[in-house]
């Protein structure tokens, strides 16, 4: 049995056992607090650069299917459990987690305290670190390749480079253009489910080709890293906006689109990573439980109310979790309404995003 | 939404006596609803017939009623009361039923009473069957194929459609009463039968039976808003076909994907939502373990027994939060406790495995049927907190106090091969402990017993994995540091490893560290210091403030002997300690409890009450002083060994406790003080037992020392007896000696009481209706005495203070007398709070738990203002009446005797004794309206002179009266006219009394016999009859007098004061 260790910028190393591929990696450290859905977050691009920590201590018991795949592969820079499961029982199961981490390239790592490593996180705020196994220990550059890692070029990583189409379940009564800047396959699930004819474009696609396309709608996807970087994106943005098609942002397409209509974005402590946190709807005074992953979040002052609206906040800290235009049918959230992993209870965004583009048809106002 | 502004005063229901299937869960959920409520300023009017509560205490109401939870005792208080609103969702199905009849017949609107919390079409939705089924077909939730029927034809009729087995299921019962799994025809109708007998509504549910599909609960709480969330869900180790109650149950689920936790999440909050529940709510799932296929079993509309494992679970207080809402707030408006900066509005992440191990009473009821179905068997449960399923495993077998440290069951090593496999196919209280069997004999795979169970490979896997440990302990050559941690975090002890191993820990042995259940999986920082162990290397445990420290030892697992009662005082004892200005610190691993209720003690540690356990928590916390007093038995087990550690005990010394218990020692302190008690002696095998019985004449009292509750005490008749007896109780081993004891059939007298060191104070001096022989637990016993001459109370009290000072008792202690032929003799001392302490605090109005503790920091009694010697007698009468869990437990014998058995107890209170006794006799259920008009009676010879007066009074009231052949000739040659029935032991002669029974042809059964316990005796047949068909079976003839005294009264609860204990000192 192989060992395997995280060492933190601050210095912290922490030994544990190895499992999935052997060797070294850097990244940003992160928690994600789900007790299910490791094989939706391994696969979530969402996670590209990032080491990510489950605080769930027994993972892998249920093992790897066929189906819940978010994406073709997965993206973590490495994995960190409490506890890694070699015999999963699950009817769906096909692999072991081991496994998956193996035929993925990533680096494991079990039998540490994680919540020794998340208290750390918490306190400190995220942290990159550098994990690797018993015979891939880090020279000097790499250490320092450590202390200056940033997540870089994200979206161009993980986007599609061409287009693709996925059909509507049944008859198409939408086509909506998806801006893949790291979508996950439930986004494409939930429109292809509704009617919808889904065009998969590459996240930095010509905003009037997609004007010119023949859409109902505009889906904005969840994708990874610092949202300033995509300067082109959210300069294309602004045009769709001010062409009044209906669009829905869903994180990074949330962000994205706040700093289009001039908000500002900047980087959490420790961010949200999980399947319970309480986001208020502030018109309808309701509260739902959603699944959320993200280490960014729009600065709440910067939203200017004359172009937008903070209509969604997180009920424990108050951080943005929705905006809806002023006088266009673009509304974004920070939460995942597409789950895999995590709570269903607003999954009804969907049919509100399909209504606007049905009122934008007629010429009517949106729905609130 | 805040505070609603029509809500002032509001009733709350409790759950009423403590019976298998609901128990001290409602306690603490109740407990924390009148504190939630309180806080908001509301008046509170509490209705619980149950004395041994925390929340029937003056401090937890406005206004407590002990009085019986029957719909006219609560109308009679509502009247007198008018309170404005009604809470009926924290009292389990009691509370619930009782808040559906007043609601039924219009009298809740009559008198301008809301329902908070549920409105009866929600209960109706939830409760009736067929609603139920209704409402979720609506919505498209499936449930299991059934149907509603009222006769054993339609019953028969349905399951030609569906096919055999099926499940049946009566409608408002609790735990499953009455219910159970039909494979044959005649199985079918004998429980349809017994079925629709207990439904309140002769009503049964006939279901496919879709045993071996995983069992997965979800605990969801929705507000006014609609706001609807999940605390969390749990998957049972045991397949669909055993109760949940009775099975292991996890937190989270194990072996759910996302895909599937969230499916099931999605239908629970649907159907909360489509029920319109405004508080926590239960809703248990059958999905099938290969696809998606999954159907709605049950939901409970209400705050239940799984609420308050997921509460201690996850830290989520689902009874407070319950509360709020019902009173008019939105879950984003109440604020997590927990981490006192997020808001009840989230659902909690855990980053640990819990683990929920039943505790059955088998190992005093021996001859009960321990198989496992639909109806709950088990009194109480133990809950265990660790990174991983095999520890969590371990600690709550190891704190279930059934003597075992862990998956090895000694008594299984006698057993052959083959009897272990078939041990493997029986669904019992021991399977999981065969299994491991098997696994360690290698005589079965996983699969196998997988296919034999149905219990998933991951859980079985983890028990493989504990075995695969023994058998690598068993095998090293040394044990090493690394082979040494391993084991520690699969939940080994060390002196399992030490003796599976045969070798000592070397300098590498661990302590434990204590990590936080903090409801985030440390997202967020916790205020509450809530702990369980691990064995990693950070330790979250908090630096003290610098008060003085003191450790209060819980009591565990409810248990026959050992209930709710121990956790009053405990409590209390925490309570006192921190008004002295101590930091308190409490060890428990009872989930259904208020002392595990996060802002009870300062500081709570979730651990079994095991020496090394404790070990570990004195470690981390080097408590200054520690009170063993209050725990029951479980907390004095651990006295010395803390001691050894060095914590000095607060109040009365271990050895003290020792002495009470040592016959030798006791005998020499007796002397002293020139105490008389029953002759007898101390005997360790079968022999010896026979030869002092022979010179001390029978019948004698054999019982072993160290036991609670009378555990294994049985009276011995005859040789045979002895030797019997001395065979069930040495069934383990022998470890403490065996006392034998001349039987006093006198009357019993029992006290409670505080001594200073100087002085003493008796609450109460309380007299048992029941002559010696019946256990003190289950006698119905009276305070204020009414049969005790002064000169005997002057006794009482000479030798209560003599044995006080002599055991140097600081702080409480219980002792029992009887009293025969004139002179009053000691049986038993125990120098540690009883059972009836709660209920003696309340009617007297002295706080004892408090007073005791104050004894051990110095306070003198002569100071405390309740004076010393005997507190004058109350003008109340209080009558407590045991109640009984009979239905649940199959072939156990109902005669009462020196063994406990009751569960639970309920209080009659009023200024006349008859009265407290009429109310004691309907809060515990009996029934006193006359219906058939017929007594059955079957009585030893010892009794049948006095069966003659209580035939001719049940005469006198009308009653005809049938007899088996001996009773009746006695009855007739004293010229009360009794029909002659044929005996159980005759069953093809008739008219038989099995048959009456069994149709259901008399009122009322007086049953007593020499022998009893074994179920093929004609006497245990009869009186199991009459408890299969809940019928009164009184086995006591003065049990009978009680009964015949309220009969002969024509009392009316509506017509009897309803009393308010806060007001009656």
């Amino acid at each position: 049995m192989k060992k395997a260790y995280l060492l933190l910028a601050d210095g912290t190393l922490f030994e544990g056992k190895a499992c999935g591929y052997e060797g070294q990696s850097i990244g940003e450290v992160v928690f994600n607090t789900g007790m299910a859905g490791y094989q939706e977050v391994l696969t979530d691009p969402s996670y590209y650069g990032q080491v990510v920590t489950m605080t769930y201590p027994l993972v892998g018991n249920y093992g790897i299917n066929f189906e819940d795949y978010e994406s073709h592969k997965s993206w973590v820079s490495g994995f960190i459990m409490r506890d890694i499961c070699q015999y999963p029982s699950n009817w769906r199961s096909r692999h072991t987690l081991d496994h998956y981490l193996k035929s993925q390239k990533v680096v494991g790592l079990y039998g540490i305290d994680t919540r020794q490593l998340t208290r750390i996180l918490r306190n400190n705020g995220v942290m990159n670190g550098i994990i690797y196994t018993e015979g891939y220990e880090p020279d000097e550059a790499a250490k320092q390749a450590m202390q200056e890692y940033l997540v870089k070029n994200a979206v161009k990583t993980v986007t599609s480079t061409q287009e693709s189409i996925c059909k509507a379940d049944g008859e198409t009564r939408y086509h909506i253009a998806l801006l893949d800047f790291g979508v996950k396959y439930n986004i494409e699930r939930e429109l292809q489910s509704r009617g919808c004819e889904v065009t998969v474009l590459p996240g930095d696609s010509d905003p009037q080709e997609i004007l010119s396309g023949n859409f109902d709608g505009v889906m904005l996807t969840n994708g990874p890293g610092d949202p300033a970087e995509n300067v082109q994106i959210v300069a294309n943005l602004n045009v769709l906006v001010e062409s009044g098609i209906p669009i829905f942002g869903i994180c990074l397409g949330h962000q994205l689109m706040a700093l289009a209509i001039g908000a500002k974005t900047e980087k959490m402590r420790f961010g949200h990573r999980g399947v319970n946190h309480p986001v208020k709807d502030i018109d309808l005074d309701r509260t739902y439980i959603t699944s959320q992953n993200h280490g960014y979040a729009v600065v709440k002052d910067s939203v200017d109310p004359a172009v937008a609206r903070v209509r969604y906040v997180n009920l424990n800290d108050g951080s943005v979790e929705g905006i809806e235009h002023i006088n266009r049918p673009v509304f974004t959230v920070q939460f995942h309404p597409e789950v895999c992993p995590g709570p269903m209870d607003t999954s009804f965004l969907f049919d509100k995003f399909l209504e606007n583009i049905d009122k934008a048809k007629e010429g009517a106002p949106v729905c609130r | 939404m805040p505070l609603r502004t029509d809500i002032q005063k509001v009733m709350v229901l409790g759950s009423g006596p403590i019976v298998i299937g609901q128990a001290a869960e409602f306690d603490y959920a109740g407990t924390q609803a009148c504190r939630a409520l309180r806080e908001e300023g509301l008046e509170v009017v509490l209705v619980n017939s149950n004395p041994a509560t925390i929340m029937t205490d003056k401090a937890m109401a406005d206004r407590v009623y002990i009085e019986p939870m029957t719909i006219d005792a609560v109308k009679a208080i509502i009247k007198k009361e008018r309170p404005d609103s009604l809470l009926p969702n924290l009292g389990g199905q009691t509370g619930l039923n009782l808040a559906m009849e007043l609601c039924e017949d219009g009298f809740l609107e009559e008198m301008g009473v809301k329902l908070l919390g549920a409105n009866p079409d929600t209960i109706a939705k939830a409760e009736d069957r067929q609603i139920f089924k209704d409402t979720m077909e609506k919505i498209g939730e499936p449930c299991i194929a059934s149907k509603v029927v009222h006769t054993v034809e339609d019953a028969i009729a349905f399951t030609e459609e569906i096919g055999l087995p099926v499940i049946i299921r009566p409608a408002y019962t609790l735990g499953g009463t009455g219910g159970g799994i039909a494979h044959t025809w005649d199985e079918l109708k004998e429980i349809a039968a017994t079925g629709i007998m207990y439904s309140r509504v002769d009503e049964i549910l006939v279901e496919k039976d879709i045993s071996g599909w995983k069992e997965i609960e979800y605990e969801v709480m929705r507000d006014r808003k609609g706001n609807a969330i999940t605390i969390c869900n749990m998957e049972n180790v045991d397949p669909v076909g055993v109760h949940t109650g009775d099975s292991v149950v996890v937190a989270p689920s194990q072996t759910l994907c996302d895909k599937e936790y969230q499916m099931l999440r999605s239908s629970a909050l649907k159907i909360i939502t489509e029920l319109g529940i405004e508080g926590g709510c239960n809703v248990q799932f059958a999905l099938h373990p290969t696809s998606f296929e999954y159907a709605v079993i049950e939901v409970n509309p209400r705050v239940s027994r799984s609420s308050a494992l997921a509460s201690k679970a996850t830290g989520y207080p689902i009874a407070k939060v319950t509360a709020k809402i019902a009173i008019g707030y939105g879950l984003d408006e109440i604020i997590n406790a927990v981490t006192g900066k997020t808001y009840a509005c989230f659902e909690p992440t855990i980053d640990y495995i819990v683990a929920k191990f039943p505790r059955w009473p088998f190992d005093k009821f021996v001859y009960a049927d321990n198989s496992l179905g639909t109806q709950m068997k088990a009194t109480g449960e133990v809950m265990a907190i660790a990174p991983s399923f095999e520890q969590a495993m371990m600690k709550s077998v190891r704190g279930a106090e059934i003597k075992l440290d862990s998956l090895v069951m000694p008594r299984l090593q006698k057993w052959t091969d083959d009897e272990v496999k078939a041990g493997v196919y029986r669904a019992n209280d021991e399977r999981l402990f065969v299994i491991c069997e098997a696994f360690r004999r290698g005589l079965m795979t996983i699969e196998q017993v997988f296919d034999i169970t149905k219990i998933d490979t991951w859980f079985l896997h983890g028990f493989m994995n504990i075995v695969d440990m023994e058998k690598e302990l068993a095998a090293c050559k040394t044990l090493d540091a690394d082979l040494y941690l391993r084991a520690k975090k699969l939940g080994f002890l060390d002196k399992t490893i030490e003796a599976m191993s045969g070798q000592t820990i070397g300098d590498f042995r661990r302590l434990p560290v204590y990590k936080t259940v903090d409801t985030c999986a440390a997202e967020f920082d916790a205020e509450t210091p809530y702990y369980y162990s691990t064995f990693d290397d950070e330790n979250e445990v908090k630096p003290s403030d610098g008060r003085k420290k003191v450790l209060v030892l819980g009591s565990g697992p409810i248990r026959i002997g050992q209930g709710i009662e121990f956790d009053y005082c405990s409590v209390h004892s925490v309570w006192a300690l921190k008004a002295l200005g101590c930091e308190t610190v409490i060890i428990n691993n009872n989930p259904e409890t208020v002392s595990t209720d996060f802002d009870t003690a300062d500081r709570l540690y979730f651990e079994p009450l095991t020496p090394e356990d404790v070990t570990g928590v004195i470690n981390a916390e080097k408590p200054d002083a520690a009170i063993v007093q209050f725990g029951g038995q479980t907390a004095i087990n651990l006295a010395q060994h803390i001691e050894k550690l060095g914590v000095p005990i607060l109040g009365t010394p271990a050895w003290s406790i020792d002495a009470a218990e040592d016959r030798e020692k006791f005998d020499v302190i007796l002397e002293k003080c020139g105490i008389p008690r029953p002759k007898g002696d101390t005997v360790m095998t079968e022999e010896e037992a026979v030869e002092v019985a022979d010179r001390l004449g029978y019948p004698v009292l054999v019982r072993p020392s160290y036991v609670l509750g009378g555990q294994g005490m049985e009276i011995a008749f005859s040789e045979e007896d002895i030797r019997e007896y001395m065979q069930v109780i040495t069934r383990n081993k022998v470890e403490n000696p065996v006392l034998v004891d001349k039987y006093m059939m006198g009357r019993e007298i029992e006290v409670d009481a505080i001594c200073d060191g100087d002085d003493i104070l008796i609450p109460g001096i309380m007299e048992h209706f029941e002559r010696a022989g019946v256990h003190s637990g289950d006698s119905i016993s009276i305070y204020p005495s009414i049969n005790i001459e002064q000169k005997h109370k002057d006794t009482i009290i000479r030798y209560t203070e003599a044995l006080a000072k002599n055991l140097a008792v600081l702080g409480l202690v219980n002792i029992q007398f009887v009293l025969y032929n004139d002179e009053v003799f000691v049986i038993e001392v125990n120098p540690r709070s009883s059972r009836t302490v709660p209920y003696i605090s309340k009617v007297t109005g002295v706080p004892m738990v408090d007073l005791a503790t104050r004894c051990m920091f110095g306070e003198k009694l002569k100071d405390m203002g309740y004076g010393t010697g005997l507190y004058p007698e109350s003008d109340y009468y209080a009558v407590k009446v045991p109640v009984f869990s009979f239905q649940k437990l199959r072939d156990l014998d109902t005669q009462l005797g020196p063994e406990m058995k009751s569960t639970g107890e309920v209080l009659g209170v009023s200024k006349s004794f008859k009265e407290a006794l009429f109310k004691g006799l309907s809060g515990a259920s009996y029934e006193m309206r006359k219906r058939k008009g017929a007594v059955m009676i079957s009585v030893r010879p010892a009794d049948k002179q006095e069966a003659v007066s209580i035939a001719s009074r049940f005469e006198a009231l009308g009653y005809e009266l049938y007899a088996t052949s001996g009773t009746a000739n006695t009855l007739n040659r004293h010229m009360v006219a009794t029909n002659v029935v044929y005996n159980a032991f005759e069953p093809d002669q008739h008219p038989n009394i099995l048959d009456m029974i069994d149709n259901g042809e008399v009122d009322y059964v007086i049953s007593t016999s020499i022998k009893g316990r074994h179920p093929e005796l004609a006497s245990v047949k009869i009186r199991r009859a009459a408890v299969e068909h809940a019928i009164p079976c009184l086995t006591a003839i003065d049990t009978a007098n009680a009964l015949l005294n309220c009969l002969e009264s024509n009392m009316k609860i509506a017509n009897c004061e309803m009393v308010d204990i806060n007001t009656i000192r």
